[in-house]
């Protein structure tokens, strides 16, 4: 047990790097994904995943492997799209998924064509999808630093963010906090998705942070249990995936998600709540 | 990940045909040629001379395993008379290229001739016997005459390579860095003029002179890192670098290379790779790690860290440096790359 478990982090440093920066991000990433999963946006974390990347390709052309760089010029890229979307679905009668639809692949044909035009040097989409193997001091801090911001945004910004998601027309009759809410919301995602895909890769940081959330939705219904239980399922599923990539040979990116993966479908399947199995004994009355 | 890096080699492969437009070979003026990679390029550069012009499709730094060709490429290549590619499913994206080009001239692949080392092998024990095996084709290698018997011979293996690259995958099942070798390097310069002088008989005499002074060049050149490295300690011949890129190397020296990612640095490694690895150099006492122009360092960055290695400093595997660099030639990147494993290893 000792070897299974244990043993691989307590030999190798990278092991436990490893683990620190996934549960850095599975803390700060995840509960921004319950707030998309309830909001229903889940698939704009997809959308800004890939809104990013221009601006990590630019820092990277400009200053090489810099982890500053890359930070900012993503984090510009994701706040430009985010703030354009959202101000022409303010001014214009285009509704919000289309005008960030458009935004977002504006700035993904961007981004690709930045590559390719210095894409020979270093595979540049490489460097751009990082490797949770090979976190050092800096990516580390900068992930821990983002988490810890990101938690104590939303602890801010918890009641509007739960009126927001609940009812979006009555928070914006009774406050002027929704506008500020929605982009500050939009922010936290672009920050995660950035310290995740310096860890992770970008493909794979959304995957951190949509999946436990999805999973999450068939055991609990409370918001904090919600986010409770998707940041435990991330963390295990980070461990396991991490000792999956070490006892079986597997990258460990893919290897994290899937075993997010794996706990999403054994959630929909025996979940308490809303899951096959309950949705099955509701159509069987039970006689007593 | 994959499927979009796909995606992106497809549709680049488009735009090409696309763009490419009807191929316009011209017949006067010097010999228009197209090599695929930096090292080729100076290969070729070396035995054309003044008599060719010469288009390199994936430039200094640049990584040929995993490259996205432009409609440039594709104009160049429809244009040219002559296509130096390296073979062993080394470019994988070369025969989309090609085909959307309507290219028409001649095809030539610089490892004709030369036996592959197999891609699983991690020459650890016959080191010696293959050594001497190499040193046989060498010999054969330095008449130049009985070429045409090896590119017949060497039909079958080209066909395998071609084969492997119709799956897409950079794993082919030999491993292509064949040039790291100095004596397959002569292979190399002996195809690339055999190839030259039959599209260009006129100056095939200039092209054997350049060829003769180029193989002494590299004839030297290999005795003088043969010696560098023999004079380092058995017991520290061990050298790890980021992607499995220097095996011809580590067979003509007697060198051993450890590396976490595998021949093509499109692999993603696993916890696995790294922990076997971090493993060896503690257990083999491994004094240096180094850094290659192409690939992602963070890795070994980390390893480094991890085990106490120093970094032993940059080595070039598969693309040449700018001109001012210190690998401009491919010569000189030889020369570096050695060098600077032999000071790391025996300091």
């Amino acid at each position: 047990m000792w070897d299974l478990l244990i043993e691989p982090f307590a030999e190798f440093g990278f092991m436990r790097r490893a683990l620190i920066g996934c549960i850095a991000v599975s803390v700060g990433a995840t509960p921004v994904g319950v707030f998309l999963m309830l909001r229903r946006m889940s698939l704009t974390g997809d959308a800004m995943a890939h809104a990013i990347l221009p601006g990590a390709a630019i820092g990277f052309l400009i200053s090489g492997l810099s982890l500053g760089a890359m930070t900012i010029g993503g984090m510009v890229a994701g706040m430009a799209v985010a703030l354009l979307s959202g101000f022409v679905t303010r001014v214009t009668a285009l509704r919000e998924d289309a005008s960030l639809a458009a935004f977002y692949l504006i700035s993904l044909a961007l981004g690709v064509l930045i590559v390719s035009t210095r894409g020979s040097n270093v595979d540049l989409m490489h460097v751009l999808f990082g490797t949770v193997l090979a976190l050092d001091d800096a990516a580390l801090i900068l992930l821990t630093s983002i988490s810890s911001l990101s938690l104590f945004t939303l602890a801010l910004f918890f009641r509007p963010l739960v009126l927001e998601c609940a009812d979006p027309q009555f928070l914006r009759s009774v406050s002027g906090l929704s506008a500020i809410t929605h982009f500050t919301f939009l922010s936290l995602v672009v920050m995660n998705l950035v310290g995740g895909f310096h860890a992770l890769g970008t493909l794979m940081a959304v995957g951190i942070m949509i999946v436990p959330a999805a999973a999450a939705r068939f055991w609990v219904t409370s918001i904090g249990g919600l986010v409770a239980v998707a940041i435990t399922i991330a963390i295990l599923s980070s461990a396991s995936g991490l000792l999956l990539s070490y006892h079986y040979s597997l990258p460990s990116g893919p290897a994290i998600i899937l075993a997010a993966g794996l706990a999403y479908i054994a959630s929909l399947m025996i979940g308490p709540v809303g899951s096959m199995a309950t949705q099955y004994r509701g159509q069987v009355p039970s006689q007593s | 990940m994959l499927d979009r890096r796909t995606l992106l080699k497809s549709s680049a492969a488009i735009g090409a045909v696309a763009l490419a437009g009807p191929a316009l070979a011209a017949s006067h003026g010097p010999l228009k040629v197209v090599a695929t990679f930096s090292i080729l390029g100076d290969m070729v550069q070396r035995v054309g001379g003044k008599h060719i012009s010469l288009t390199t499709l994936v430039g200094p730094n640049g990584d040929a395993h995993v490259y996205q060709p432009v409609p440039a490429d594709a104009k160049a290549v429809s244009q040219a008379q002559l296509l130096v590619v390296n073979g062993l499913a080394f470019e994988g994206w070369l025969d989309r290229l090609v085909e959307a080009s309507g290219f028409k001239g001649a095809r030539v692949v610089a490892t004709d001739g030369i036996k592959p080392l197999p891609t699983e092998e991690h020459h650890d024990d016959d080191d010696d016997h293959k050594k001497e095996a190499e040193h046989k084709d060498h010999d054969d290698h330095k008449d130049h005459d009985d070429h045409k018997d090896k590119h017949k011979d060497h039909d079958e293996h080209k066909e395998e390579a071609g084969h492997d690259d119709h799956h897409g995958h950079h794993h082919g099942e030999f491993d292509p860095h064949a040039w790291q070798s100095l004596a397959h390097a002569a292979t190399y310069v002996d195809n690339i003029t055999a190839a030259l002088s039959k599209a260009d008989p006129a100056n095939a005499s200039s092209y054997y002179q350049n060829r003769a002074a180029y193989v002494a060049e590299i004839q030297a050149m290999d005795a003088k890192l043969r010696k560098l490295v023999d004079a380092l300690p058995k017991d520290s011949r061990t050298v790890v670098t980021p992607h499995d890129a220097f095996g011809y190397l580590a067979v003509s020296y007697g060198l051993k290379f450890v590396a976490p990612q595998g021949i093509s640095t499109e692999s993603e490694v696993s916890a696995a790779d790294v922990a076997k690895l971090i493993r060896q150099i503690r257990e083999e006492k491994i004094k240096a790690v180094f850094i290659e122009n192409i690939a992602d360092d963070r890795l070994i960055k980390q390893i480094s860290n991890e085990t106490g290695a120093t970094i032993g400093g940059a080595l070039y595997s598969d693309a040449l440096s700018e001109p001012s660099g210190p690998a401009g030639t491919y010569l000189d990147m030889m020369n570096h790359n050695v060098t600077t494993l032999t000071k790391a290893l025996s300091s």
